[in-house]
């Protein structure tokens, strides 16, 4: 059941990201054309091989966003998707592309994710109306605008560390194994020279003298937002092998989302990955000791201390031991998030996500540089949107 | 003071609004799955029956899980620090967001005891809770 593991990812591009980038600005579609370019040479797939796209949301359109995207691009395309999955929407892409490529549906398929600032608009143009809540919808009618913005639970601090206070109650809490996630990361960082907090290490004490937030979350816990971008291209077999990288097959994928605010969970402490998880390692054929690396969604320190327990690394409960007994770095027993993790790389929107993808794909092409793990061939990689309320998993694998 | 958001009650979420502001709590309950229900609906979830009804509950819970924003969460409660924002499970099962008030924020814990506090703000009544 599920995928074969005969697509690949075989071409990506990241941009680097930045705090506050200099201008001129440009407007995502604009984004969406070189991002796609940059993927499609780094495959040396041509560009009127592709007859998918998986799109997510664009500044400039509020709907019809994948016939817009074609018709700018001017690429004609059999399959396209509007991927709306937050922090998971990069991973639902490349699962999603893959399925299309398998079932004949496509061949060359882009996943693309912009997150550059546009250009300032004129005093009369007509701009999406942002919103004041980040996440949570603030609409008319939205369960979040009437039951939880109005008791201040808006974006994304309050959440999480509610998790983590609940995860604290049910498990005990080591601040310094948490600590020791956004560490190593950091450490991985310095071997990247894309990570927006390149060359500049930290300690666990560090970590935990940066203020806190909203308790028991530590400013250095906690992703910085950037501006970036990120594609990939999934690509058959027949053009993957033709390609310039060392394919990245997509060799089993789960997907699962039951709420939107973690307020409704069942149960806040068994996050969706869990069941994303076990899918994708089933599909795969693999187990979590199989994996070489893998590059775990990092919102949050807790974030990533939860998927290692819920994607079966550890048992429940035990995440703390396993990272202070493993090192996580790329040089370590354990390596997670090799390019930094978000919160070394930086989060630019949807194509945070999106790293995390260019962060497996890069290790298993070999292509990870100073950070490079010795014969990569398996990785793991996970996705998340909202509070941990959708949550994707693949398992990527080399020849 | 920033405003602060308040809720808009809808025509299905009318009655559960109306209760607060009359000082009682109720929920929706659907006979056919024993299940209660929060936030109000026009089917019971999981099952999709349209047996929902309102019954007057205690009001009465525990702190499933809380945080103390020491930050404020949205311009709006810039003035408000630290927020007390938490997760009571009522007695009857559901989950619902809310704040914590007539607590010191040391003190809060989870599964500490609580009961609902009405709290009038304009056209609405807030559901808020203090210590049992």
């Amino acid at each position: 059941m599920g995928l074969r593991g005969t697509a690949a990812i075989a071409g990506i591009a990241e941009w680097k990201p930045q705090r506050r980038p200099a201008g001129p600005h440009q407007f995502m579609l604009e984004q969406w054309a070189d991002l796609a370019r940059a993927a499609l040479d780094d495959a040396g797939i041509d560009p009127r091989e592709v007859d998918g796209i998986c799109t997510s949301g664009l500044r400039e359109s509020a709907s019809f966003v994948p016939s817009t995207v074609a018709e700018y691009l001017g690429i004609p395309v059999n399959f396209a998707e509007f991927v709306d999955l937050g922090g998971a929407t990069a991973t639902g892409m490349v699962w999603r592309a893959a399925a299309a490529i398998e079932l004949g549906a496509a061949s060359v398929v882009l996943c693309v994710t912009p997150s550059m600032p546009a250009p300032p608009p004129p005093e009369d143009a007509v701009r999406a109306p942002a919103s004041r809540y980040g996440a949570s919808s603030d609409r008319w009618g939205s369960p979040q605008a009437e039951f939880d913005i109005p008791y201040g639970n808006v974006a994304q601090n309050a959440g999480y560390a509610m998790i983590a206070q609940r995860y604290a109650h049910q498990y005990g809490y080591d601040p310094r194994a948490l600590a020791k996630i956004a560490v190593d990361q950091r450490t991985n960082a310095g071997a990247h020279p894309d990570a927006i907090f390149h060359g500049q290490p930290i300690t666990i004490e560090d970590v935990l003298a940066s203020p806190m937030i909203a308790d028991p979350l530590h400013l250095l816990e906690i992703v910085m937002p950037a501006s970036g971008g990120a594609a990939v291209v999934v690509a058959s077999a027949e053009v993957a092998r033709r390609g310039r990288n060392r394919p990245v097959w997509v060799s089993g994928f789960g997907e699962h989302l039951a709420f939107k605010t973690p307020t409704y969970a069942e149960d806040l402490l068994r996050t969706p990955i869990g069941p994303a998880s076990r899918r994708a390692f089933e599909m795969a054929e693999a187990a979590p000791a199989d994996v070489d690396m893998v590059s775990i969604y990092d919102c949050y320190t807790i974030t990533v201390l939860m998927t290692l327990e819920d994607a079966g690394f550890c048992a429940p409960g035990e995440g703390a031991r396993f990272v202070n007994e493993h090192d996580l770095t790329f040089r370590g027993d354990f390596p997670c998030n090799t390019h930094g993790g978000q919160l070394s790389f930086g989060q630019a929107g949807l194509a945070g996500g999106m790293s995390h993808v260019c962060d497996g794909a890069r290790q298993i092409m070999r292509r990870a540089g100073e950070a490079q793990v010795r014969d990569c061939d398996t990785a793991f990689v996970s996705g998340n949107g909202g509070i941990m309320s959708e949550q994707v998993a693949l398992v990527l694998r080399g020849d | 003071m920033p405003d602060r958001p308040l809720p808009q009650p809808t025509p299905t979420s009318q009655p559960f609004w109306d209760g607060l502001r009359q000082g009682r709590v109720l929920l929706q309950f659907s006979p056919s799955s024993g299940q209660w229900v929060f936030y109000p609906r026009n089917r019971a979830p999981g099952t999709l029956a349209g047996d929902l009804e309102w019954r007057e509950v205690s009001g009465e819970g525990t702190v499933y899980t809380f945080t103390i924003a020491r930050r404020p969460t949205a311009p709006a409660w810039a003035e408000d620090v630290p927020q007390l924002i938490a997760v009571v499970e009522l007695d009857e099962g559901p989950r619902l967001t809310t704040e914590l008030v007539d607590v010191a924020p040391e003190a809060i814990h989870i599964g500490m005891r609580v009961r609902p506090v009405f709290q009038d703000e304009g056209p609405v009544t807030m559901l808020r809770f203090a210590p049992a």
